[in-house]
């Protein structure tokens, strides 16, 4: 895939509700409807009526200046965080009673700002655990190896190498997980969150710490995902080539609250966008 | 040489250790090459094998410090016994084997009752404060079994709390404990049971569900957010050690004409803490081997009568520091490597130590 390809703009359209989404994930039902979101911690609000509609395939990044509360939003999004207003829909299903683990069911898959993967095991074993509860069989099946454990075994063991063959890992599939490069570790979650057959996929920085070259691949990566898997993606990111690279639609947050939404051309004009990243410099001492 | 490989070469020399052990201890049983006392320690280190292996399970696989072991074992041995007094005294059972089956099978199903309902509030921990519940609740077992009273009358088993006058033959005297228990542990039932209990151990943290303990174990965040249900899988690891713990119980306690449950105090929950960590936490083999070289440590170590139990605890602060130390665990690895190669001019390394295969 190339730079061409990238730029060419999705159009977007806008639902009678106001939500604005691809054309082509029109007459789907959206993946993520969020509305009046928000959460306190004491008095503090974190997050503040929040809204967003994620279309089928739509590839979104969340923005904001640091603190503005976009990794609280994914806490919120998986459960991890139980909201004080608002609610989340995950394909038509309301998260209100659901945990963590049951987010994961629904069809939501997460990484890490600051990594977590399983460091001691391999990175083979890494994937399967993702493949938790996609290739399944009961513990005495383990432990007195009846014979569906070979053949669950060995079709987590197919699936698992598929995965990290999309990012070219296959051979790392040996090696210790929390021994892997900055970057590679990265992608690792990445396949990990895939192996949960997920709809809607939420990277927290997946660039961070990688250098030009390694960011580029990834942008290819992202894209290549959502076309063979058919699955929306949520990215925080702070590396700008990146989200305006790859975004069909873009939210910034700035002190818990949405201070601009739209197509990358209208946030990189947008004034309010502008005071809030450049502006931060003048206003420092506030 | 891949992962897969290696686990399975980890494995098969787990269980070559303990098979080549039982069959050096026939011989010399056989031959007369073992001393009386050594002879007496046979079916104990096999229960204190166990106990490190299950214990292994919860501290090392599982990630949690459990202070509560003993409590379990008391639980089956006590079970264990009752059952095979009822089925001896009640019943009329006279084959020893069915009913030495029949009392290690309710010791486990017992502890692993105990411990589904110690699980339950326990679970809700984390770290230090797990850590120090399970300590608690560890005594509460042996607190419990001190007041306990069970005898045996025709077919029927009486059982009370605080009140000794029981009608029948008491099988379990309060803070008296057991007593004219029949023995009828065997080492080659311990053997059996050490060989099960790795075959648990080993085959569960190859699979699925062993994955599953190790993830929530290595970050529970990341694992809820793959949908592992970390409650689940926390408490699969904690029954099944308190079901090997309670097995390790009955056969213990099968071993002995009497027994008080003050035998199962806090000291001896350390005391399988201290094969676990000596034997590197996670380390199923490493459990094993020095469970059984610290049971017999102390044995060995007779003549000096007195000062027996202060020598047990300089070698064991010894062997700490020293497995500890970088430089000798390269002299090992080194010495495993030549061992594995072609010239063999000492002896290979000692399995004391090793490292984490997971």
């Amino acid at each position: 895939m190339n730079e061409d390809k990238r730029r060419q703009r999705t159009k977007m359209v806008t639902y009678p509700s106001g939500a604005v989404i691809p054309e082509r994930d029109l007459g789907k039902s959206p993946v993520l409807e969020c509305s009046h979101l928000g959460i306190e911690f004491g008095g503090l609000k974190a997050v503040e009526d929040f809204n967003l509609v994620l279309g089928r395939t739509e590839i979104a990044g969340l923005i904001g200046p640091n603190g503005a509360g976009k990794t609280t939003i994914f806490n919120l999004l998986t459960k991890v965080y139980q909201p004080t207003h608002g609610s989340v829909l995950i394909d038509g299903l309301d998260t209100q009673s659901m945990t963590v683990v049951d987010v994961s069911k629904a069809g939501v898959a997460r990484t890490f700002q600051n990594i977590r993967l399983f460091g001691n095991m391999s990175v083979e074993d890494n994937v399967r655990i993702g493949l938790h509860n996609q290739i399944k069989y009961d513990m005495f099946t383990g432990i007195f190896r009846l014979p569906r454990y070979f053949s669950r075994e060995k079709q987590q063991h197919e699936k698992a190498m598929e995965l990290l063959d999309i990012f070219n890992m296959a051979d790392l599939a040996d090696a210790k997980a929390g021994s892997l490069p900055y970057g590679a570790q990265r992608r690792l979650e990445i396949v990990r969150a895939l192996a949960t057959n997920p709809k809607l996929l939420l990277l927290d920085e997946p660039a961070a710490g990688m250098n030009p070259h390694e960011t580029e691949e990834l942008m290819d990566n992202i894209l290549r995902i959502r076309d063979s898997f058919q699955i929306a993606v949520l990215l925080i990111e702070h590396d700008m080539n990146l989200v305006m690279g790859i975004c069909e639609g873009i939210c910034v947050l700035n002190f818990g609250r949405v201070i601009a939404k739209g197509t990358p051309e209208e946030i990189q004009s947008n004034p309010v966008v502008i005071e809030a990243y450049l502006g931060k410099k003048k206003e420092a001492g506030q | 040489m891949n992962a897969k490989k290696k686990r399975l070469i980890y494995n098969l020399s787990t269980y070559a250790i303990v098979v080549i052990a039982f069959a050096w201890c026939q011989f010399l049983l056989n031959n007369g090459g073992m001393t009386r006392s050594l002879k007496g320690q046979l079916v104990p280190i096999c229960c204190w094998v166990i106990m490190a292996v299950s214990l292994n399970l919860v501290v090392g696989i599982s990630g949690e410090l459990s202070l509560g072991h003993a409590g379990f074992m008391s639980v089956g041995a006590f079970t264990g016994i009752i059952l095979s007094g009822w089925l001896q005294n009640g019943m009329g059972m006279a084959d020893e084997t069915l009913r030495l089956v029949i009392a290690i099978a309710g010791g486990g199903l017992l502890a692993g009752i105990a411990g589904v309902m110690i699980g339950i509030p326990v679970l809700r921990l984390r770290g230090d404060y797990l850590a120090i519940v399970t300590l608690a609740f560890g005594e509460i077992i042996r607190n419990v079994m001190n007041c306990l009273y069970v005898s045996v009358e025709g077919r029927g088993l009486h059982i009370d709390f605080l009140n000794p006058s029981l009608p029948g033959k008491l099988l379990l005297n309060g803070p008296n404990g057991a007593v004219s228990v029949s023995k009828i542990s065997t080492f080659t039932a311990g053997f059996i049971l050490v060989m099960l209990s790795l075959f648990v151990v080993l085959n569960l943290t190859n699979s699925r569900s062993g994955r599953a303990i190790m993830a929530v174990r290595d970050a529970r965040i990341a694992a809820e957010s793959v949908g592992i249900n970390t409650t689940k899988y926390r408490m699969m690891a904690f029954v099944i050690s308190a079901v090997l713990a309670g097995m390790a119980g009955a056969l213990y306690g099968l071993n002995y004409s009497t027994l008080v449950a003050g035998k199962f105090k806090f000291d001896q929950s350390i005391n399988v803490l201290v094969f676990v960590v000596l034997g590197g936490i996670g380390n199923t083999m490493g459990a094993v081997v020095a469970a059984a070289a610290l049971t017999i440590l102390p044995e060995l170590l007779r003549e000096f009568s007195t000062y027996r139990m202060l020598v047990y605890a300089i070698v064991l602060i010894v062997v700490m520091l020293a497995t500890n130390n970088p430089l000798l665990k390269q002299w090992f690895s080194n010495m495993t490597n030549r061992a594995r190669g072609l010239v063999r001019r000492d002896k290979p390394a000692a399995d004391g130590e090793g490292g984490n295969p997971a």
